[in-house]
């Protein structure tokens, strides 16, 4: 695709910064907190920039204790604000997993309704940079199990762009997960591109022999697959989860329906994930428009090696989508 | 409930030939009972009269149940007992425990119930288009993961049936077994012949099909694991054989001819009076001589798999008993009709692949029988005798026998016995 006049050539990153911009100019409640956000430019260069349109007070560089500064965003969304923290990594999340889910998640409930807590979490998640095991992992999929919050994973880039203002638009706590692969990825993007929804998950391409569901930092390689298996003759539907929770479940199963085959792709460790989660959805739901059981690609259930080849041969790989679907598929004779 | 095969676990009865008060006398028919091989026709050991029955129609029991009393001559009337069948699976009764104090235990393991390995294995979208096409699942040959049936074997199938619709009856269930519904030839009692009256199969095709593959499969691993076979070979010069046979059958209606199978059973059966260590049981590590001798003939079914049925005292029938017993056995195999006493208790078996063109049959025993005899295609071939050659029907007869029971010395008399026999088929 060529650049026109409606669109412009844009990476995942600078997606996400106009996004938090815009929240930033659009609304005065808005602020920015986290590790190295302000003068660093944030670790992944989101933020870069901002301090110096915002300012110290809505760009605030926090110490570096996550239970510290997702306790201070919550505690600043029940006074009226709309906190967007940043968190660096998943895996430093878990730092801050008192807040989010004991007090974030619950605080609506247990005030009886009084207070909603409107923070938009964000952070890193997922392999592929060799950061190694303390930096890489994907635990989303554990949010996803927590009732009280939202989970979202863009993994495009209008949902880069879009999906913040939605989350800030939200009464409630919503997490948001950005797959560190892909901050680099360029592509075109409408030049008018604003907020987008949050409730659906969204067909990314339409396909009738096998559905291959997925999201986030696995998205990119399931459509390289589709591409592949295109070339060998077999059509396969891309579902592009963007929430993990609440599920689309009509979404997955409407394809399923169409397809009557599955692989789930999913960057997590496939013990209790979100590819379970599915995948026991679609038994629940679709179990009679089943033709062959339920496949899943996950990460190998290890922590995130180090060495580059351990690393990609870890997680969900596009060879092995392909494989795992030409298997699948092949057997229908 | 008989065991009715070294493999049999359970049973179910379909149906009761007796009712309570009935006379009945040894030999007589008086139950037919289901099994994952076949239908068999369950005699009596007993003469007296039929005091009650214990399983119902349609019950399914494990071996050793009592099915019904009998009461024998001279014995009182009793009031109807409480004996109730154990069904099949059921746990244990637990007896009450005595109330304890409240403690943290381990939750108790719970029971549970053995997969059934032989269901098939279909989509659920694969089931649903096959109700909706019509298509009987048996008929049908999965293609998907591990040989499952999807979806698009089931058009398939829907497909093929169309474009030959008389082969395939619309009714799945019909084909095969509505030719066992047929009555059961003549039995042999006193009052002369007892009809079975139709039944309905409890076990569909495939079903059965499967539940004798995996019976077959038990009983040959089963053999293999246990028995320490040695095996031999002969060959045996039939020209005397068949030439008598020839002449024999020219004096005959078409009817009673007899089959060269005959001559090499009796044969079987003469040279196991000989040698009687291939005639027998190996059971509790010990071999247990037959008290007669019952060969199991091996009877291939036109929709796969086989049976050994008995045919009893072969040894001291004529060539014309064995002739009728073996065109009656196969007859009813087909239909899937079998006595209790033909499936459990063959002495010995013989095989004979010979009209598939085989040379030689290298058997596996059928446990807890200790020898098998097969026997391959008879075919002209060179022949040396007394210095000259000549042409002669040759088959080859080979032995699979348990050395626990006997020796390979002895497995070699055996086999000459039987060549030896054959030399004189007028004397069999």
């Amino acid at each position: 695709m060529t650049a026109t006049a409606k669109t412009v050539r844009i990476t995942y990153r600078e997606a996400m910064r106009q996004a938090i911009r815009e929240a930033l100019l659009r609304d005065p409640r808005v602020f920015l907190m986290g590790e190295d956000v302000g003068r660093y430019g944030g670790c992944y260069a989101v933020s870069k920039g901002l301090l110096e349109e915002f300012g110290p007070e809505r760009i605030r560089d926090t110490p570096l204790s996550e239970s510290a500064f997702v306790g201070a965003g919550i505690g600043a969304a029940m006074g009226g604000m709309r906190p967007i923290v940043e968190i660096m990594t998943v895996n430093f999340s878990l730092l801050a997993l008192d807040q989010i889910v004991n007090n974030a998640a619950t605080i609506l409930h247990m005030s009886g309704g009084q207070f909603n807590i409107p923070v938009v979490i964000r952070m890193t998640t997922g392999a592929g940079r060799q950061l190694a095991a303390q930096h890489s992992h994907s635990l989303e999929g554990w949010y996803a199990h927590i009732p009280g919050i939202k989970v979202l994973a863009p993994a495009t880039l209008e949902d880069a762009r879009g999906m913040l203002w939605t989350a800030l638009e939200d009464p409630d706590p919503v997490l948001i997960f950005e797959h560190g692969m892909l901050y680099n990825m360029e592509g075109e993007l409408a030049a008018d591109a604003g907020a987008v929804g949050i409730d659906k998950a969204a067909v990314r391409r339409s396909g009738t022999d096998v559905s291959l569901i997925t999201y986030g930092g696995t998205l990119g390689k399931t459509l390289q697959a589709a591409e592949e298996l295109a070339r060998a003759g077999i059509n396969a539907e891309v579902v592009d989860l963007r929430t993990l929770r609440p599920l689309d479940s009509e979404t997955i199963l409407e394809s399923v329906t169409r397809t009557h085959r599955t692989v789930i792709i999913d960057e997590g460790w496939r013990s209790g994930s979100i590819s379970a989660e599915i995948s026991a959805r679609i038994m629940e739901g679709a179990f009679y428009e089943l033709d062959v059981p339920v496949a899943r690609i996950c990460s190998a259930e290890a922590p995130t090696p180090y060495a580059k080849h351990l690393e990609e041969a870890a997680v969900p790989r596009v060879s092995t989508i392909v494989e795992t679907v030409t298997g699948m598929v092949g057997a229908r004779g | 409930m008989p065991a009715l095969g070294a493999d049999m676990e359970a049973g179910t009865i379909i149906e009761w030939l007796v009712k309570p008060g009935d006379a009945v006398r040894r030999g007589d028919i008086i139950a037919v009972v289901d099994t994952e091989k076949a239908t068999i026709e369950v005699e009596v050991f007993e003469t007296g009269v039929i005091q009650n029955i214990v399983v119902g129609k349609g019950e399914k029991v494990p071996i050793g149940t009592v099915l019904a009393l009998i009461r024998t001559d001279g014995e009182a009337v009793l009031p109807p007992t409480e004996i109730k069948p154990k069904p099949v699976a059921a746990p244990p009764p637990i007896p009450p425990r005595p109330p304890t104090p409240p403690r943290i235990e381990k939750p108790p393991l719970a029971e549970v119930p053995p997969i059934t390995p032989h269901r098939l294995r279909v989509s659920p979208l694969a089931m649903r288009a096959a109700l909706d096409l019509k298509v009987d699942l048996s008929t049908v040959k999965g293609t998907g993961p591990d040989g499952a049936i999807i979806k698009a074997d089931i058009e398939r199938a829907a497909k093929a049936a169309v474009a030959a619709p008389p082969a395939t009856p619309a009714h799945p269930t019909a084909p095969a077994v509505e030719a066992a519904v047929t009555p059961a030839p003549s039995a042999p009692s006193a009052e002369g012949p007892k009809l079975v009256p139709p039944r309905k199969p409890t076990i569909a095709p495939a079903d059965r099909q499967a539940a004798m593959r995996k019976a077959i499969a038990a009983a040959m691993a089963h053999s293999k694991r246990e028995i320490p076979h040695y095996y031999l070979g002969a060959h045996i010069d039939m020209s005397r054989a068949m030439t008598w046979l020839q002449a024999e059958n020219l004096k005959r209606m078409v009817t009673e001819r007899l089959l060269y199978s005959v001559l090499l059973l009796k044969a079987v059966a003469l040279a196991v009076r000989e040698i009687p260590e291939m005639n027998g049981f190996w059971t509790d590590g010990a071999f247990k001589p037959g008290a007669a001798i019952h060969v199991g003939v091996a009877i291939s079914l036109r929709q796969g798999g086989l049976i050994a049925p008995a045919i009893h005292d072969v040894d001291k029938k004529s060539l014309d008993q064995i002739m009728v017993n073996l065109r009656d056995l196969v007859k009813r195999v087909r239909a899937g009709v079998l006595r209790s006493s033909e499936i459990a208790d063959a002495t010995i078996t013989v095989t004979s692949l010979g009209e598939q063109g085989v040379e030689a049959v290298f058997g596996i025993i059928y446990p807890p029988q200790v020898a098998l005899v097969g026997f391959g295609k008879i075919a002209e071939r060179p022949w040396a005798f007394n210095g000259m050659i000549g042409a002669r029907p040759v088959a080859m007869a080979s032995l699979a026998a348990d050395h626990r029971a006997s020796d390979g010395h002895r497995g070699a008399l055996f086999l000459a016995a039987i060549d030896r026999l054959l030399q004189e088929p007028e004397k069999l």
